[in-house]
């Protein structure tokens, strides 16, 4: 037993998973002698040498060509895009190369590889160094894509990605790198494809990921101090999606609220809510509330910053409108 | 009719192409080497007749980029190739798919669409792929398959194996970003990779020299990347084989990349739908003449080739091209059973429980 932070957890996973393979190699910018720009990839080159942590140069489409070309060819990969907003300079290896290829061969060419990049707002870099991408990668055939919220769930999901035989984006929450947690001795391995429900309740589903579940979490907790019952589940996976744990949650409570980090347009959330409103009508209590960041680009100036993110109050806020409003039992 | 060159560019000067060297005749070449290039060149050569036939036939549907004229390329460097090494094509990928040892029939199957096309009809003229052959892909978007052939000679490198890694290219590519990039991790770490720049002076519908900072696309650009620049005629088999051989040589053996510049000529338009009319009649002329199939026939007879040999080789290729067409006529087309697999791994397409 031994408390990691989240950033912590990332160095953590991927030496699990070099150990256990020793073909597995990491490339990306900064990551080998610096440890990576966040410092998650502290010690990693130490211990498995420059020839499996290599430093690259700025350039990105290098970095996933290349890890790419070793996966089709053998080698399993773990690329790092050093923020998520940098994969507008490489999408054509993203989109159009690594997620079409075994579909346009016919199943000929499989991509054993993780690309790992840091995501999302909340640390005041503005516009072009905050963005949650997520929903740009959950549109593409042929990806898989996660995102954790606690040390834990990282270095679980890290080694279900590393061992998956599709492409995996990989979603680090820039401010959730201080988080910590107590990391179970031995082998940790999750699944792809399962949300967690972190708290039961009966009134509100609160669906959140990354970023906005500890958000998410202490709204529920101030909710229920009203005598409001929401459970919140932690999408962790958003393609393969866990919609069975989803309807089974609306089923129960009536009411949906999505807590997205996402500008609003396309986000993942809307895809939740169309599902829940396919499969899940007649449980519904209510209309289905979208909690996201407005659509503009993050602004960098704190107070503007906070006031775009979904907060711990807005969701309450949102959550106690909406079960006041009444409807359904 | 525009009598300005800046809006025609039929009015341009012509470029010409250099003489031919005739010292190639004496090179050190196997015979049978040199005979297995002159059946590429007139398979590859009748592939792309009868894929254009087809297109008008309105069998090939969508769009075929084809490499008549080009073939030399191809050709040299199949003959140079080892069973194990990777190739990685563009949309024009045709000849280099056919070089590497792919089945004509199944290539043409694809081109029409049907079941039994070596991409079970999902890939298309512009992707085709054998994995079992080395070739490892087709991709038809410019720059990014020169950084996945860097991965693959990575992974080589890795491994400890001598399989060196051959990206295909246009001139064209010389000037998007993922190009120099390429070239710059190759260089950097002293990557098993073969790039292969063939200029056949027309980007797409532009000419090459109008929209670039130096007159040799790749070989100038070379320096750059502490490569040495080489320039070859792109229409001898002769000479891209011997330089493909000495590149290949030398990322087996440690030597890090090269990057290669063969001049050569499309003999008709960059697609299906272009007809080529942007060139000089005169340029269009003068590189028919240096077509490399009645140049490198020439070449093969005066060294003492056996014209009956020849005239044998081009039969059998034709009974071959007859029997890939039949073969792709005769395949279904493919139907509900496909669509959905072949997105992930577990051979489906689910993204949900």
């Amino acid at each position: 037993m031994a408390e990691l932070t989240y950033r912590e957890a990332v160095a953590y996973g991927i030496a699990q998973e070099m150990r256990r393979d020793p073909a597995l190699v990491m490339l990306g910018e900064d990551i080998a002698a610096a440890g990576g720009v966040f410092k998650t990839t502290v010690g990693l080159v130490d211990e498995f040498g420059p020839d499996r942590v290599r430093d690259a140069p700025i350039s990105e489409q290098a970095i996933l060509g290349a890890a790419m070309g070793a996966a089709m060819t053998g080698v399993p990969v773990v690329a790092e895009i050093m923020f998520s907003d940098f994969l507008a300079v490489c999408w054509d290896i993203v989109a159009n190369e690594i997620a079409k290829s075994r579909y346009m061969t016919n199943g000929q060419v499989s991509f054993p590889l993780v690309i790992r990049t840091a995501n999302g707002g909340g640390v005041r870099f503005g516009a072009q160094h905050s963005q949650s991408v997520e929903n740009w990668a959950m549109m593409i055939p042929g990806l898989k894509v996660v995102a954790p919220s606690t040390p834990v769930d990282m270095i679980g999901l890290l080694a279900a990605a590393i061992r998956d035989p599709d492409p995996v984006v990989f979603f680090e929450h820039k401010a959730l790198m201080g988080a910590k947690a107590e990391i179970p001795d031995g082998e940790i391995l999750d699944e792809l494809g399962t949300s967690r429900v972190l708290k039961e309740g009966d009134d509100a589903t609160i669906v959140a990921l990354a970023a906005m579940v500890p958000r998410a979490l202490e709204a529920a907790e101030r909710l229920s101090h009203d005598g409001i019952s929401a459970e919140v589940i932690d999408v962790r996976s958003l393609v393969p999606l866990d919609t069975r744990t989803l309807l089974g949650s609306v089923e129960k409570t009536g009411r949906l609220f999505t807590v997205e980090e996402n500008p609003r347009l396309c986000g993942w959330g809307a895809e939740l809510v169309s599902i829940v409103a396919d499969e899940g009508f007649w449980s519904l209590d209510g209309p289905s509330v979208r909690i996201t960041t407005p659509h503009v680009p993050l602004p960098a100036a704190a107070s503007l910053e906070d006031l775009a993110l979904p907060s711990a109050d807005r969701v309450y806020e949102t959550v106690h409108k909406s079960v006041d409003a009444g409807g359904g039992a | 009719m525009s009598t300005d060159p800046r809006t025609d560019y039929a009015l341009r000067e012509p470029r010409l192409p250099e003489p031919i060297d005739h010292a190639l005749a004496d090179a050190p070449i196997d015979l049978d080497v040199r005979l297995g290039m002159y059946r590429a060149l007139h398979l590859l050569r009748g592939f792309g007749k009868r894929a254009h036939d087809l297109f008008l036939q309105n069998l090939v549907k969508g769009t075929t980029h084809l490499s008549l004229g080009q073939e030399a390329v191809a050709a040299g460097f199949g003959a140079a190739l080892q069973p194990q090494d990777y190739s990685f094509a563009t949309y024009r990928g045709h000849a280099h798919s056919l070089a590497r040892g792919m089945d004509p029939g199944a290539a043409m199957a694809e081109l029409l669409g049907r079941e039994n096309g070596i991409l079970g009809g999902k890939g298309g003229s512009m992707h085709l792929t054998d994995a079992s052959k080395g070739m490892m892909g087709s991709y038809a978007i410019i720059g990014a398959h020169l950084c996945t052939a860097n991965g693959a000679a990575w992974s080589a490198q890795m491994r400890g194996t001598d399989q060196v890694a051959v990206a295909f290219f246009g001139d064209g590519t010389t000037n998007i970003g993922a190009f120099h990039e390429a070239l710059n991790m190759a260089k950097v770490w002293n990557l098993p990779t073969v790039f292969v720049c063939e200029n056949n002076l027309y980007m797409e519908y532009t000419p090459i020299d109008l929209v670039t900072a130096v007159d040799h696309p790749a070989a100038d650009r070379a320096a750059a990347y502490g490569l040495e620049p080489i320039l070859i005629d792109g229409n001898d088999p002769d000479a891209v084989y011997l330089a493909a051989r000495t590149a290949l040589d030398t990322a087996r053996g440690g030597g890090g990349p090269s990057l290669i510049e063969a001049v050569t000529y499309r003999s008709g338009g960059h697609s299906r739908a272009d007809p080529g009319k942007y060139r000089p009649a005169e340029e269009v002329g003068a590189w028919a003449e240096r077509d490399p199939i009645p140049h490198y026939l020439a070449r093969l007879l005066s060294i003492g080739v056996d014209e009956q040999r020849l005239e044998a080789i081009e039969e059998e290729v034709e009974r071959q091209i007859d029997e890939a067409t039949e073969f792709a006529k005769s395949g279904p087309e493919p139907g509900e059973g496909s669509l959905l697999t072949e997105v992930y791994a577990d051979g489906g397409s689910r993204w949900r429980n």
